[in-house]
């Protein structure tokens, strides 16, 4: 139990001398991309082999004092390179082994041994096919820079001295020795921007909450991560949980809150089970609970479970959720930080705003803003995916252009395919294309052509995908997420979702463009909440950029991608055809005709383009065309 | 350890009031309470409803209103194995719905029904899972299968069939 900042300050020294005394040791991806590739077996593997050889230290005991010796084993959170997992890197020298298998674990842990290393392993650049060997000289990685996943993948998640050993708690000490004021002004003129899609200055919103006085206070890490195909939250909680423990405190005790609720969404569990975990831990230490490390500040962290909400990542929705009601926004103002939780006031944070906080606090706000754009400082983690090379997680600094992050980072499109398209800031957030490529990734410039960094899902789309298509399956997604209680969304989403319907199923006229245009006008002016604002987004941002496809959609009856089944027509090849009255007999609506031993025709106006002649036929005479 | 239904009954009324201890006899219990329950069953009995109900002393509308809110509580029994696919964007765009297909062709299921007969598969159609770069993800009762092809899946869920009458 820490009594005072000095106590804390010489278990956190000595962390960090046993970490550097200790030299050997295998960081094994245990991130949710890994481990749904064997990361786990992997992991049983090397530890197996140091057991067999007597070589294994717990990571435990390299924080004792005879700890030096031996290796350690860690299971760590996303290392981000998801795409080459199971990853496995080697200290001394952050060497990366990609696509471990089990079997390679012999090889791994003698090459630990004397100093080698495993070739086969290594990253191979695909163009000129040398191996790299330091994870930093990776493409991947090069152009990255990372403050809120520093320590993710690099550390054991599930023991305190480990982030201690990284100068965890640095930022709280700092706080708690500058004062509240102080804290605030530091984080204001830090100018970090909430992270969770808003990019409002999390300063502003910690001295509103300063300035109300109230019994009682408290202060929500947003950790519902609904955006689907979005995952850097999930890798923070999962790898690195301290460091977004001490964000809130340090939040807390900056405005007066003594309680925090971490509202994290069910399908995470092992980020749970790591929070309440870190949470018991930092309960021991004394960095939770009553008057803390001397300082007269009182404050505890509680869990809350999400139960499968999207709009419960909108704050008020939140806010309802975990007082144990139906997820419903509520028109504003008032303000959470004037009136949130049980009517108190409350911040609201997402999980990687609060992750830039220890650092802000221990570098200063000075170096903060030495990273990233003036108006955009710091860094932006983004989960690549889709139909890009490289799939992973990455933090770069605001204003890396998507070209870097899609073809420098992302090493391309999958198979050399043209790029078409990517979709950033999910359900909410636009389509953003070659034109665009050049652009600053930062909150401004992508809200000037109509798109949003949004949380940070940024899905890479080739020129297979069917962009209408894709604008219909994001609909689908926020018509079936709206929670009902305003009618412009309620029944907006759903005439769209229709219309889309009807386009993608071949059924669409020219005149149903227009009706998009106009619902999605008035969805997005008359919705009460962000869901319903930013619902039509998707839709009217590709019909902006890609009115031509749409078009072949609706007047030409084609789809260019060849996605959308309506849109595809059966002919029967002349040549092959046999006349054996097959498909004619197999048809369901009698759509096909012919003279036994001529060849057989479908009639395209009747044919439901159910693939049934196809199926029967025996000599592939049945063609299938977009 | 083979449990008896009214020893299971039992046993999630006294996990249900260690609930209610730990976070108080208010309004704000009731969705932890669901979730135990939710994790017990696998979906809520109404009788355990109305029992919560009288517990918080919040009117039975209330809480049927909350569970039906959220996608996590099921109103009806679920199957043994409970089969999600993902469906989120970077699922979607690395072809998910032919997985989707898959499954429902394979275990049986028509007429966008989402458990089979014999109660063995729940087949859910989620969106994101959190392993984007897997895609596409599929997950069997919390298991998560990555890079998911039409015929792997096939070839997991024989597997899981031949399993089908162990105790689980
Ligand atoms: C429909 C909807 C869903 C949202 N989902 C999330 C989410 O999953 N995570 C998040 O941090 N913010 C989400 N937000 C934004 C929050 O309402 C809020 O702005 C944010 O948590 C504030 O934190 P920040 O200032 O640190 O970004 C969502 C907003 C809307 C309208
Ligand atoms: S979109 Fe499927 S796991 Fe994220």
């Amino acid at each position: 139990m820490m009594q005072s900042v000095e106590q804390l300050q010489s278990l956190i020294s000595r962390c960090e001398k046993q970490r550097k005394a200790h030299k050997m040791r295998l960081e094994i991806c245990s991130g949710g991309g890994c481990t749904a590739s064997g990361a786990l077996q992997v992991a049983a593997a090397l530890e197996a082999e140091l057991d067999e050889r007597n070589l294994r230290t717990m990571i435990e005991s390299v924080y004792t004092d005879d700890g030096c010796g031996g290796s350690v084993a860690v299971g760590t959170g996303c290392q981000g390179f998801c795409e080459k997992g199971p990853l496995v890197r080697v200290q001394p020298g952050s060497v990366l082994y990609t696509h471990v298998t089990p079997d390679d674990a012999v090889d791994i842990v003698d090459g630990l041994v004397n100093h080698t290393i495993v070739e086969r392993l290594l990253y191979r650049n695909p163009t000129t096919k040398k191996s790299i060997t330091k994870e930093s000289d990776v493409p991947f990685y090069k152009l990255q820079e990372k403050i809120t996943l520093r320590n993710c993948g690099y550390i054991a998640p599930d023991e305190v001295n480990e982030y201690l050993a990284t100068g965890g708690y640095q930022g709280l000490i700092k706080a708690l020795q500058m004062g509240p004021e102080a804290a605030i002004a530091e984080v204001l003129q830090s100018n970090l921007r909430g992270r969770g899609g808003g990019g409002f200055p999390a300063g502003r919103k910690w001295s509103i909450a300063a300035g109300v006085s109230a019994d009682q206070k408290y202060i929500i890490c947003n950790a519902d991560e609904g955006d689907p195909g979005a995952f850097m939250d999930r890798s923070v909680m999962e790898g690195d949980p301290h460091r977004l423990l001490e964000g809130m405190m340090i939040a807390g005790f900056a405005i007066g809150a003594s309680v925090g609720y971490i509202y994290v969404r069910a399908e995470y569990p092992l980020a749970i089970d790591r929070l309440e975990a870190a949470i018991a831990e930092a309960e021991a230490l004394g960095l939770l609970g009553k008057n803390i490390l001397g300082s007269g500040f009182s404050f505890n962290l509680r869990i809350k479970e999400g139960a499968g909400a999207f709009v419960c990542g909108e704050e008020s929705a939140l806010i309802s959720s975990i007082e144990g009601r139906r997820g419903m926004p509520k028109p504003k103002p008032p303000f959470p930080a004037v009136s949130g939780l049980f009517g108190k006031p409350t911040v609201i944070n997402n999980v990687e705003t609060l992750a830039n906080i220890p650092d802000i606090l221990h570098y200063g706000h000075q170096w903060f803003r030495s990273l990233g754009t003036d108006a955009s400082p710091g860094t932006k983690t983004f989960a690549l995916s889709g139909d890009v090379e490289n799939t992973g997680l990455v933090e770069v600094p605001m204003g890396t252009s998507l070209r870097q992050l899609v073809f420098d980072i992302g090493g391309g499109i999958r198979g050399g395919q043209p790029f078409k398209a990517v979709q950033i800031g999910g359900p909410s957030g636009g389509c953003l294309t070659e034109a665009h490529l050049d652009l600053p990734v930062d909150f401004d410039s992508l809200q000037s052509v109509g798109a949003m960094v949004g949380s940070g899902g940024l899905v890479v789309m080739d020129a297979n995908t069917c962009i209408v298509e894709v604008a219909r399956f994001f609909m689908n997604f926020t018509q079936m997420e709206s929670c009902g209680k305003c009618v412009p969304c309620r029944e907006g989403t759903r005439r769209m979702l229709e219309i889309l319907q009807k386009i993608v199923e071949g059924r669409g006229s020219i005149e149903d463009l227009d009706h998009l245009q106009e619902i999605g006008a008035a969805v997005r002016i008359g919705s009460l909440c962000g869901l319903g604002k930013t619902a039509p987004n998707p839709v009217l941002s590709t019909m902006e950029l890609f009115r031509k496809e749409y078009l072949s959609h609706v007047v030409d009856k084609r789809c260019p991608a060849g996605v959308c089944k309506g849109l595809r027509r059966y002919l029967i090849d002349e040549q092959a055809c046999k006349g054996c009255s097959r498909c004619a007999k197999a048809c369901p609506v009698d759509a096909i005709s012919g003279t036994i031993r001529q060849p057989y025709t479908i009639d395209q106006d009747s044919c439901i383009k159910c693939g049934a002649c196809k199926d029967v036929c025996n000599f592939d005479a049945v063609e299938e065309v977009a | 350890m083979l449990q008896t239904e009214p020893q299971r009954h039992l046993g999630i009324l006294q996990r249900l009031d260690t609930v209610m201890q730990r976070l108080g006899q208010q309004p704000s219990t009731l969705i932890p309470m669901l979730q135990e329950i939710q994790d017990e069953y696998r979906y809520l009995p109404e009788d355990l409803l109305t029992y919560v109900a009288t517990a918080l002393n919040v009117s039975p509308a209330t809480v049927y209103g909350v569970a039906t809110f959220y996608a996590q509580f099921s109103l009806e029994p679920k199957g043994k194995y409970v089969i999600q696919v993902c469906d989120g964007t970077a699922c979607h765009v690395r072809g998910s719905m032919p997985v989707y297909e898959a499954i429902c062709k394979k275990v049986r299921l028509i007429d966008g029904k989402a458990t089979t007969d014999d109660g063995l598969f729940t087949v859910e159609s989620v969106s994101c899972v959190g392993a984007c770069a897997a895609a596409p993800v599929v997950t069997i009762n919390g298991e998560v299968y990555g890079k998911m092809t039409p015929d792997a899946i096939v070839v997991i869920i024989d597997t899981l069939d031949k399993r089908g009458d162990e105790v689980s």
